[in-house]
């Protein structure tokens, strides 16, 4: 490296002039060492990517970004004039916040892998770019996408960003506890009510007897005081994992919102689900079930309710196998379609199903080379390496044979199928989301806690969301006015 | 003006310069922006859109605003409270000639090098209504504790008592105010024939209440500026029921959850002036009783 020279500085010189020395000499160091790596006559184009995995699903996204920098070379090696296209992969934490500021500073990166709840309020305040140009250029046919997947990226009309890595959820049984209950573990519960018979009989309680004597017992066992009682295993629990409370509706066909300018928090459908929540609370007892729930550790750990077999059923998503094979792996377990209420065979089904998606910052300084890495990334194999890396399905209506083959989830068709089932429910897609999940998240904790019956607690959340909904439409139409 | 006094002038404010740069910088543009957006539907993305006062207007009727500063006065009273009582307890006793007090004085400032996410994981394992140290220690008492941080009666005394595990550094400004004591003055009161609480109240604590007024007046900040306990340990809903959803915790959903920073200023306002109000009271209140005069 040659750099330049740095000159014996007066000591009254200013440190400007030192650090403006140094920083021409790094720079000089740069464009050296950037020549003698090259062969290529053009400079590389560089492109960041902010990813917010770590651990093995950052690992599959660095082997994908690898394949693609090891094919944008061996591209500009067979010929000169092809400028490659690399990119550089930054993982990020609370990325859905980091992104926004980096946004709003004017430096994003030039792609992001965000979550997919986030497209509505990042596309009310144009902090994305269109994509629609892009993939009428390219020749993009939609229908190469899983339907639901596909729209978690469109929002008013417009494409925003496109799915990468899909997610769902189903219930999820320990089939030894099953056993011990005496239920047959290859008959999970279809509807509702057999979920609820099913986990009266998988509820186990110490019981002290008026002898002094314990003895474990199942059932609810109403006849016994709280005193007397301690629950060592619950059949199921509505409030465990707390991810999904705002969503029990999906099962009983409730929505959140009715069209992008109404809520519908209050549907009866709904009001039926947070009835539903509350009829544990009552039968396990709120006090009860909140000391039980604290003994719990994080979901990803041992200690979590379902891997600890403390809870025989439960709602979680296809990334539980990991979490199994990691934390748990002699728990006897299965899989199936969280049930239904009886007598509405139309909601069977149902499922949170959602994905990391791709998308371009407004202000990427190039848009074009992200698109071209995206498209990339978006070809069947490709997408099958990561998904498969990743321990899920693909976002894509075709599958190779190999996929199922290789996969390690012995249930992964199921939540395929869950994906793609029309009863499969997403986020809202409304730019005041964060709002609308805390009020929920606050609801149902009222409901669980029997402080509020559901239907109050609903009504003061839908008048509220409708208000902030109302208030959101006014900024945006102003903001259009200007 | 002569030519020295323009020289020292010059070198005066030279001197002052990068201090007052990073005043002008970091503090007072920041302080007139937010003021602006406070007057703005702002989301940073896009440019702001004034409005006037409706943000404030807003807020008067927003029963988020009215129970983040229910809480927050809760906390910052039982904080402030119960810290002073506290580590001017323990600086009383750490000042005293025993064997080993440079251990014990360590001993209670380590808490205060704690991190606070560090403090708040560990205090949620202490608060765990089934397994927690807390509760075991209490069952071994024949005391059924709450649930702590689960139940709304609970979980703001709970986040309380962390604060004042914390006041380590507290207890060293005490200690360094009590040392500051000339000991004629009790020499003087013993001979009198004055008890220990007549010391204590005639002597010590006129003697180290410029001191209290110091520690007052930064706890009360700090206070109304609790955030990271309740992000940590109750999450950003302020759970159970909202009990923990303090000012600055509900500031920070507006702002950075649901990009409303213009609303966010506004409340950030209002912070400051009850802030600069809080203060402004405390410091009239406390020339009533405390001396700086020997």
């Amino acid at each position: 490296m040659k750099g330049r020279p740095v000159r014996a500085l007066h000591p009254r010189a200013g440190a400007a002039t030192l650090f403006g020395a140094v920083a021409l000499s790094l720079s000089a160091l740069t464009a050296t060492s950037g020549c003698a790596t090259s062969t290529n006559e053009q400079s590389p184009r560089h492109i960041t990517y902010w990813e917010k995995w770590t651990g093995f699903e950052g690992e599959a996204m660095d082997a994908v970004i690898d394949d693609f920098n090891a094919k944008e070379i061996a591209h500009a090696k067979a010929d000169p004039k092809y400028a490659p296209i690399e990119v550089e992969k930054v993982t990020v934490s609370k990325i859905e916040q980091k992104l926004l500021i980096a946004i709003a500073g004017g430096n994003p990166p030039d792609l992001a892998g965000n979550y997919s709840f986030c497209v509505a309020a990042y596309a009310d305040n144009g902090a994305l770019t269109d994509l629609g140009p892009l993939l009428a250029k390219s020749g993009f046919d939609r229908s190469r996408y899983i339907e639901h997947y596909m729209r978690l990226g469109e929002y008013r009309g417009k494409t925003w960003a496109l799915p990468l890595v899909p997610a769902s959820t189903a219930l999820l049984i320990n089939t030894r506890l099953f056993r011990e209950a005496g239920l047959d573990p290859t008959r999970p519960p279809t509807t509702i009510e057999e979920l609820d018979a099913y986990a009266e009989k998988l509820t186990k309680w110490e019981v002290t007897l008026p002898s002094g004597q314990k003895q474990i017992q199942a059932g609810y066992l109403p006849e016994v005081p709280a005193s007397h009682k301690r629950l060592l295993q619950a059949g199921f629990l509505p409030g465990e994992p707390a991810w999904f409370l705002y969503g029990w509706g999906d099962f009983f066909g409730g929505r959140l919102i009715d069209g992008p300018d109404a809520i519908s928090a209050a549907d009866p459908a709904n009001v039926r689900a947070f009835e539903w929540v509350a009829s544990y609370s009552r039968k396990f007892g709120a006090e009860v079930i909140k000391r039980f729930r604290s003994g719990f550790g994080n979901s990803s750990s041992p200690q979590s309710a379902f891997l600890s077999g403390k809870v025989a059923m439960t709602l979680q998503g296809v990334w539980m196998h990991n979490y199994i094979e990691k934390y748990a792996p002699g728990l006897q377990w299965s899989a199936a379609p969280f049930p239904y209420p009886a007598g509405h065979p139309e909601l069977a089904g149902a499922s949170h199903a959602e994905a990391d998606v791709l998308m371009i910052p407004k202000g990427s300084s190039h848009p074009e080379e992200a698109f071209a890495f995206m498209q990339y990334a978006s070809t069947q194999p490709v997408l099958e390496k990561l998904c498969l890396a990743q321990q899920k399905f693909t976002p894509l209506s075709s599958v190779s044979e190999d996929f199922w083959l290789l996969h390690p989830n012995p249930y992964i068709r199921l939540f395929r199928e869950l994906g793609m089932s029309k009863n499969a429910v997403a986020i809202p897609q409304t730019g005041i989301w964060n709002e609308y999940k805390r009020e929920m998240d606050n609801a149902i904790d009222l409901v669980q806690t029997l402080k509020q019956p559901p239907a109050l607690a609903l009504a003061e959340v839908q008048t509220k969301m409708q208000a902030a909904l109302d208030r959101n439409r006014k900024i945006l139409a102003r903001r259009e006015a200007k | 003006m002569s030519s020295h006094a323009r020289t020292n002038l010059r070198n005066g404010l030279l001197f002052c310069l990068p201090w007052l740069l990073g005043l002008t910088v970091f503090l007072i543009y920041p302080l007139c922006a937010a003021f602006y957006y406070s007057l703005c539907d702002y989301s940073v993305l896009l440019p702001p859109v004034f409005i006037g006062l409706d943000n404030y207007l807003d807020l008067a009727k927003d029963p988020l605003f009215w129970r983040s500063l229910g809480n927050t006065a809760y906390f910052a009273t039982g904080s402030v409270s119960l810290g002073l009582l506290v580590s001017l307890s323990l600086a009383l006793l750490l000042n005293s000639k025993v064997k080993g007090v440079g251990l014990y004085r360590t001993i209670f400032f380590l808490p205060s090098l704690m991190p606070v996410v560090a403090g708040s994981i560990l205090w949620m394992w202490m608060y765990n209504g089934q397994s927690g140290l807390i509760n075991t220690a209490l069952r071994a008492l024949g005391i059924n504790g709450p649930a702590w941080l689960a139940d709304p009666n609970w979980a703001k005394p709970a986040i309380v008592i962390m604060a004042v595990w914390g006041a380590g550094n507290a207890v060293v400004v005490y200690l360094a105010g009590l040392q500051d004591v000339p000991v004629s003055l009790y020499e003087a009161a013993l001979i009198d024939g004055a008890g220990f609480f007549q010391r204590l109240f005639h002597v010590t604590l006129p003697m180290i209440s410029p001191v209290i007024y110091f520690n007052v007046v930064l706890s009360i900040i700090s206070g109304f500026q609790a955030f990271t306990q309740a992000f940590i340990m109750t999450g950003s809903t302020g759970a159970p029921e909202r009990s923990t959803l303090f000012y600055v915790l509900n500031l920070y959903n507006v702002g950075f959850q649901d990009l409303r920073m213009g609303y966010a200023s506004a409340m950030a306002w209002v912070l400051f002036v009850l802030i600069l109000l809080v203060t402004f009271v405390a410091t009239k209140l406390s020339q009533r009783f405390v001396t700086y005069d020997r």
